[in-house]
C-alpha cells in the first residue's frame, strides 16, 4: 500500500531559555493511503508538536526540524514555505483542539469559512459563500444561513468545532490531522463529532490522523495506532492487533489507567506513577524506565531501539508483554 | 432596549465627569490669591470693580460663580478676554484657534499611526530579529527626546540653516494648500515622533501576543500568506489598545500642544492658554480647560463606540450588561 504521508527520522528541537528541548526526536510514520492512523499518548508526549512540524505549521526562530516529510509525491521538507502552502486545504487541512481559541474571535464565520476557498480554489465572493453555507449543513449545523454571519463566541462549543471542521474540509483535502478534536466536549457531543469525522471521512475519501489520549477514541475510529511517548513512537500497530496484543508496557499502563464502569464506586484510579522525563534532559536508558513495572537493569542504562515483528508490529522495549524474560 | 440603556448610561457618566472638572477648575480659579478685577482694571475705582466682580458672578459665592458661569458657557457665552483698551470674546478666539489645533492634531495622528502601525506590524512579525531590533532602538531615541527639543533641532536644521520650511507662524488653505502644509510638517513632526514610538510599541506587543493564539496556526493551515494573516488576522484583535490610546491622545493634543503651539507660533488651542496663563486672563483660562475637557469626554466616548467595532464581543457584553 502506497503511502500519503510519510515522515522519516523527523526530530524538532525548541531552543528555550533552559536549554535545547527535544520535543519530537527520530520519529518515523506512515499514514497509509484512505486510512485512519490515531496517535495516542498523554500531554507533552509530542503528538501535537508531531503534527504540526509536519504539516509545517510551526514557526520562529527558536525551532528546528530535521529529518525529511514526503506527502503524496512531494517533498515537504525540501521545499520552501510558499510552495508547501499550496498544498494546503486541498492537500492537508488541519482541525485544532479548543475550537474557541482556533477560531477568530473577531471574524464572522462566513468569512472564516469562505476564506480559503476564495484564496486556495479562486472562488468569487459569492460562490465562496454559497458553498461555505452547504458545508455548514455537510457538518450538519442547522440554520446555516445564521451562523455564517455570526462570530464564534456566539455558538456553542460543540457547534465551532463542526464549523472548525466545516473550515478543514472546505477545499476537499486528502489528509485531515484531527488534533484532540473531541477533548474540549462534553462527552455526548464527542460522540456526534467523532461520527461525523467518520462519515465524511468516507463520503471525501480522505485519510485522518487523529490526535488523542484516549484510547477509547481510537478504539473504533482508526486502522492504525501509533502511540508515543517522550517525544518517540513506541508502538505502532494495525488497531485490532494493538488491542488484542500490546507489547509496549507504556500502552498496557495507559489502557490501565481508563475508569471502567464494572469498577465497584470508589475502587481507587489506576494511574501512571511519576512522570514524563524532562524534555530538555532526556535520560540514557528507556523514558519509560521510571515509571515501568517491569522494568529491568538494562532499561535504565541502554536506549531500546525500535523492534518489528515478522508481522510488522512496531514497539520499542527491551522486554515487551508477552516474552518470557 | 438594554443597548440603549448602556449608552445612556455611559453618556450620564461622562457628564457628571464633566461638570465635576468644570467645577474643580473653577474652585481652582477662585481659591488663587489675586483680585481678578484689579489685574483687569488696574486703574479703576472700587465701585467700577465691584461692578466687574458682579458682572461675572465674583461677588458670589463658589457655586453661584460656577453656576453662573456654567450658565453663560452652555449659551455658548465662554466670558471675555480683557485688555487695557476693551475687551474681546474668548469664543471669537477659539473659533479662530479651534480649527488649527483640530487640524494640527488630525494630521499629527494621521502621520503616527500611518508610521506606527507598518512599524509596529513589521517588528511583531520579525520579533527578536534584526529589523525588529532596528526599529526598537531608532524608536528608543525619538521616545526619549521631549517633542519641543525635536522642534528646536527642526527648526535650526530644517528651518535656519537650510530654509526649507517656514519656522513661525500659520496658513489658511485660502493662503495655498502648500503653504498651508509647509507650516504644519515641522509642528507635526515634534509632536508625532513620540507618539509614533508610544503607538509601534503598543501595537507590537499585541501583535506579538496574538501571533501565539491557535487561531493563527489555524489561519496558516488553510493556506493563506503570511501577509493576509498578518492584516486580515491578527491585526484587528492586536489593535484595541493601539486605538484607545490613540483616541485619548486625541484630548490631550487638542490643549496639550502648548509648547509647540508656542514654539512655532501656531496660535492654536494650546497657545490661547499659554497667552491666558500669562496674561492672567482667568476667565478664558477657565473656558479652555473646559472645552479641552469636552473633547476629552468626547473622545472617551469615541473609544467606547470603536471599541465595540473592533471586537465584537464587546458589543454583546453591553447588551447583556
Amino acid at each position: 500500500m502506497s503511502s500519503l504521508l510519510s515522515v522519516k527520522n523527523m526530530t524538532v528541537n525548541f531552543d528555550t531559555p533552559r536549554g535545547s528541548l527535544e520535543a519530537v526526536r527520530n520519529v518515523d510514520i506512515e499514514i497509509p493511503a484512505g486510512t485512519s492512523v490515531g496517535i495516542v499518548g498523554e500531554s507533552g508526549s509530542g503528538k501535537t508538536v508531531m503534527c504540526r512540524a509536519a504539516m509545517g505549521l510551526l514557526q520562529g526562530s527558536t525551532v528546528s526540524r530535521t529529518g525529511t516529510v514526503v506527502f503524496d509525491g512531494h517533498e515537504l521538507t525540501a521545499m520552501t514555505k510558499e510552495q508547501v502552502r499550496e498544498l494546503f486545504g486541498s492537500g492537508m487541512a488541519m482541525i485544532f483542539q479548543d475550537p474557541l481559541t482556533a477560531l477568530n474571535p473577531v471574524r464572522r464565520i462566513g468569512v472564516q469559512l469562505s476564506e480559503g476557498l476564495r484564496i486556495r480554489l479562486g472562488m468569487s465572493k459569492s460562490d465562496a459563500m454559497a458553498r461555505s453555507k452547504e458545508l455548514l449543513e455537510l457538518v450538519r449545523i442547522p440554520n446555516a444561513a445564521a451562523v455564517l454571519k455570526s462570530f464564534p463566541y456566539q455558538l456553542s462549543g460543540g457547534m465551532r468545532q463542526r464549523v472548525m471542521i466545516a473550515i478543514a474540509i472546505a477545499c476537499n483535502p486528502k489528509l485531515l490531522f484531527a488534533d484532540e478534536p473531541t477533548t474540549a466536549l462534553d462527552v455526548t457531543v464527542q460522540a456526534q463529532i467523532l461520527q461525523l469525522l467518520r462519515e465524511l471521512r468516507e463520503d471525501l475519501k480522505m485519510s485522518m490522523v487523529l490526535v488523542t489520549h484516549d484510547l477509547g477514541v481510537v478504539a473504533g475510529n482508526t486502522d492504525y495506532v501509533a502511540v508515543m511517548y517522550a517525544g518517540e513512537v513506541v508502538e505502532y500497530a494495525p488497531t485490532a492487533k494493538l488491542f488484542a496484543d500490546m507489547r509496549m508496557p507504556y500502552t498496557e499502563a495507559l489502557l490501565n489507567s481508563i475508569p471502567r464502569v464494572d469498577h465497584k464506586p470508589g475502587t481507587a484510579l489506576t494511574v501512571i506513577a511519576g512522570r514524563l522525563p524532562d524534555p530538555t534532559n532526556r535520560p540514557s536508558g528507556c523514558g519509560f524506565a521510571p515509571r515501568c513495572k517491569y522494568v529491568q537493569e538494562k532499561c535504565h542504562k541502554e536506549h531500546p531501539n525500535l523492534k518489528t515483528d515478522p508481522d510488522g508490529h512496531v514497539y520499542r522495549c527491551w522486554f515487551p508483554i508477552g516474552e518470557a524474560l | 432596549m438594554q443597548k440603549l440603556s448602556f449608552w445612556l448610561q455611559r453618556v450620564s457618566q461622562l457628564l457628571v465627569v464633566l461638570l465635576l472638572v468644570t467645577f474643580g477648575v473653577s474652585l481652582l480659579i477662585r481659591i488663587i490669591p489675586v483680585d481678578l478685577a484689579t489685574i483687569v482694571m488696574p486703574v479703576a475705582d472700587e465701585t467700577q470693580r465691584a461692578a466687574f466682580r458682579a458682572s461675572i458672578g465674583l461677588d458670589k459665592g463658589p457655586i453661584g460663580y460656577y453656576l453662573q458661569w456654567l450658565g453663560n458657557f452652555v449659551h455658548g457665552d465662554l466670558g471675555n478676554i480683557y485688555y487695557s483698551g476693551g475687551t474681546e470674546t474668548v469664543s471669537g478666539h477659539l473659533i479662530k484657534a479651534m480649527p488649527r489645533s483640530l487640524l494640527l492634531m488630525s494630521y499629527t495622528q494621521i502621520f503616527a499611526l500611518g508610521v506606527a502601525i507598518p512599524l509596529g506590524v513589521l517588528s511583531a512579525y520579525r520579533a527578536g530579529r534584526r529589523a525588529d531590533r532596528v526599529i526598537s532602538n531608532t524608536l528608543f531615541i525619538f521616545s526619549s527626546i521631549p517633542g519641543f527639543a525635536i522642534g528646536l533641532i527642526l527648526i535650526i536644521i530644517v528651518g535656519t540653516k537650510f530654509e526649507w520650511l517656514p519656522t513661525l507662524g500659520y496658513a489658511t488653505f485660502s493662503e495655498g494648500i502648500w503653504e498651508h502644509f509647509k507650516h504644519m510638517i515641522m509642528p507635526v513632526l515634534s509632536l508625532s515622533l513620540g507618539l509614533i514610538a508610544q503607538y509601534t510599541r503598543l501595537l507590537r506587543a499585541d501583535m506579538i501576543a496574538s501571533l501565539r493564539e491557535d487561531y493563527v496556526t489555524m489561519a496558516m493551515s488553510k493556506g493563506l500568506s503570511d501577509r493576509r494573516i498578518l492584516w486580515r488576522h491578527v491585526f484587528r484583535p492586536s489593535s484595541v489598545t493601539l486605538f484607545t490610546s490613540a483616541a485619548l491622545s486625541m484630548g490631550g493634543l487638542i490643549g496639550g500642544a502648548i509648547v509647540i503651539e508656542s514654539i512655532f507660533a501656531t496660535y492654536g488651542v494650546g497657545f490661547e492658554i499659554f497667552a491666558a496663563i500669562g496674561g492672567r486672563q482667568y476667565i478664558m483660562l477657565q473656558s479652555c480647560v473646559a472645552v479641552i475637557a469636552l473633547f476629552y469626554v468626547f473622545f472617551n466616548l469615541v473609544v467606547d463606540i470603536g471599541s465595540g467595532f473592533v471586537d465584537p464581543r464587546t458589543r454583546d457584553r453591553r447588551a447583556n450588561a
